[in-house]
């Protein structure tokens, strides 16, 4: 079943020097389950199509798209009741994500008090027990802890916790392991994994790091400035990229580069959000760029499964 | 724990500060270019007389001594007596700082019910109407002069609307004709303990001009340090988050925002209740409040020393006291506080 359904989604802000296209085109197809990445260098519009979910746009911002839905219901007008709902955000860099002068029980029960009525010891029993679900010892005394008193790795899982106790099935993770170590965002990905399996959530993984995306996504998405360029199976993309930037972005990962080569760092910059763009939005940067490519809009090829967008006809490579 | 060590901490840098102004009260009094055995023996001394005087008040101790002796009694409530009135200071003092405390306590409840809420409503709805108004209100609050404030509220609740009284602490048939035992001097206390709740209402119909004259100042400043600390912190992360998982805006403003922000409001508002104290003159002159205000400054003008000097160490403790206060506030709404 499909989860969430959406078709060329566009997010403007308009100003006096001209529209800002923050998210120029993006498709996204979720299977309820399913762990989905959504890929991409910064100021791709991952984030913001993140937040057009969630209806919590910056002001001014205005969202379109041919479909737009969640669970059979249209978000362009559901954002708002959906949100914590059956919609949550577990948000990129904890520390700054969970607030400061309250303690952690306290913002549990925040949480929980907005969307369950139970009285107020049950509410502590349950935020105990979901503490204790995201891998956190002794979340009895964690309830008076503040936190700047925990690590970033307890502090994601106190946010993860957070995103649980809302009750939605539906987990928007915005870069939930920029934030922490190598080997803590290793165990918060194991435990994502862990509870889409047992709770049967659903979660958008928004990243821009590749080896997130093998190691946890079961399908993603490549963003490039503001436009999905390829969607397919994560092993698919990972295995053999067929849109260029897909390719370029794999071939960037220090591991991918021999010992004692140069890094292959993917030249040129990202196309400014202001810029109309006119034929492939990747053909100034790409390497095998053909001469039909800055003019005319590339077509859609493969097949329901895996699609790229790419006048190559065999892919990159 | 990190609460106690913080306020032990705070107390004991306080009492530093009051054994440093009875020093300095002391150090004052000694290079003051007035003789206070002459004021002492009254117009047109004698040589005699003044000599007698300097006895009398021990003037003739060496140095040390006398600042231990002033010291004492200063810490034990023995003021002495008023060189002017020949009155004791600790009696006029039970009288005018009650008042001028009740006041001033009063006038700081009020600007902080009026000045923080303004602020966070003109920051939620930053740029609209209500932020304007809120903004514009802030700076005629901050920019009126207090005796123009305070006879435009007399003139529009007591002469034209008639809704609460001129002046004064009680009505003259509560004051004159049936008085409040004095226990505490605090009227609205008295009231209640005496249980007559209409001379408690009174009291509080009589508060209510001055303290709102006081607040005008604290308030407005308050309601713009509340409005630019909320503005940041509503664009930080974790508010996202909270509106992320569906908590109401009441809950997000003042349960999350307001605790980060209310900060430097609450040490404005404690700053301005000190100055209440003593620099309520004018309003206590406008609406005849019988305060430790123009005790003060009729003190002053008179050159009367022992009530200069009790009236300075009573604000200040009050001044301590009322610092501890706003720092223990500040550590439970910001546990971060007591760290640093």
């Amino acid at each position: 079943m499909i989860l969430l359904e959406i078709k060329a989604l566009s997010v403007t802000f308009p100003t006096a020097t001209g529209a800002v296209q923050a998210v120029r085109s993006v498709d996204l197809q979720i299977e309820k389950g399913a762990i989905h990445g959504l890929i991409g260098e910064s100021g791709c519009g991952k984030t913001m199509t993140g937040m057009a979910l969630l209806g919590l746009l910056p002001k001014g911002a205005q969202v379109a798209a041919e479909v737009f839905r969640f669970d059979g219901m249209d978000l362009a007008t559901q954002a708002a009741y959906l949100r914590g709902k059956r919609i949550a955000l577990i948000s990129q860099d904890p520390a700054a994500a969970l607030n400061p002068v309250l303690t952690i029980g306290r913002q549990m029960d925040d949480v929980l008090r907005t969307h369950r009525t139970q009285p107020k010891a049950a509410r502590q029993a349950v935020a105990v027990e979901l503490l204790a679900a995201t891998g956190l010892a002794d979340p009895v005394e964690l309830l008076n802890r503040y936190p700047h008193q925990l690590s970033g790795g307890m502090q994601q899982r106190v946010v993860i916790a957070q995103a649980l106790a809302t009750g939605a099935d539906f987990l928007i993770a915005d870069e939930p392991t920029t934030a922490l170590d190598v080997t803590v965002g290793a165990q918060v990905l194991a435990l994502l994994r862990k509870l889409v399996s047992e709770r049967g959530l659903t979660v958008l993984m928004i990243t821009h790091d590749m080896d997130v995306v093998a190691a946890v996504c079961d399908r993603a998405t490549v963003l490039y400035a503001g436009l999905s360029v390829e969607e397919g199976p994560a092993r698919a993309i990972m295995g053999r990229p067929h849109h260029p930037f897909s390719a370029a972005l794999l071939a960037a990962l220090p591991d991918a580069v021999p010992r004692g080569h140069k890094l292959a760092a993917i030249e040129g910059r990202i196309p400014s959000p202001t810029q109309a763009i006119t034929g492939c939005a990747f053909a100034p940067r790409c390497p095998s760029c053909l001469p039909v490519c800055p003019d005319t809009p590339p077509p859609v090829r493969g097949n329901s499964d895996h699609r790229w967008a790419c006048h190559l006809d065999k892919g990159a490579r | 724990m990190d609460l106690a060590r913080y306020i032990l901490r705070r107390a004991i840098l306080s009492a530093f500060v009051v054994v440093g102004v009875t020093f300095l009260v002391f150090v004052v009094a000694q290079v003051v270019p007035s003789d206070p055995a002459a004021l002492y023996a009254g117009p047109r001394p004698t040589a005699e007389q003044i000599e007698k005087a300097r006895v009398t008040l021990n003037l003739d101790a060496p140095m040390p001594e006398r600042f231990v002796r002033f010291a004492v009694s200063m810490a034990s409530g023995d003021f002495g007596v008023s060189y002017k009135s020949r009155r004791l200071i600790s009696q006029d003092l039970g009288v005018y700082l009650p008042a001028t405390l009740e006041l001033a306590i009063f006038s700081t409840l009020l600007a902080l019910l009026i000045g923080i809420p303004a602020g966070v409503a003109a920051a939620a709805r930053r740029g609209s109407w209500t932020d304007r108004l809120g903004s514009l209100g802030s700076i005629l609050a901050v920019a009126m002069p207090t005796f123009f404030f305070a006879m435009l509220l007399q003139m529009v609740f007591a002469s034209w609307l008639g809704l609460l009284p001129l002046s004064g602490r009680l009505s003259r048939e509560i004051s004159v004709s049936d008085p409040l035992t004095f226990v505490t001097g605090f009227n609205l206390i008295d009231a209640l303990i005496a249980g007559r709740p209409q001379v408690f209402l009174d009291a509080l119909w009589h508060l209510i001009l001055p303290a709102l004259t006081l607040a005008a100042y604290p308030a407005g400043i308050a309601m713009r340090l509340t409005r630019s600390a909320m503005i940041e912190i509503l664009s930080r992360r974790h508010i996202t988050a909270a509106r992320a998982m569906g908590l109401s805006e009441r809950r997000i403003l003042y349960g999350h925002a307001l605790r980060n922000a209310v900060g430097p409001a609450l040490t404005m508002i404690g700053l301005s209740f000190a100055f209440a104290l003593t620099g309520s003159v004018l309003v206590e002159i406008i609406f005849a409040w019988p305060g430790l205000g123009r005790y003060v400054s009729e003190s002053i003008l008179s050159k009367d020393f022992p009530v200069i000097a009790a009236c300075t160490l009573v604000v200040t403790v009050c001044y301590v006291l009322m610092n501890l206060v706003i720092d223990l506030t500040q550590a439970m709404v910001d546990p971060r506080v007591a760290l640093t």
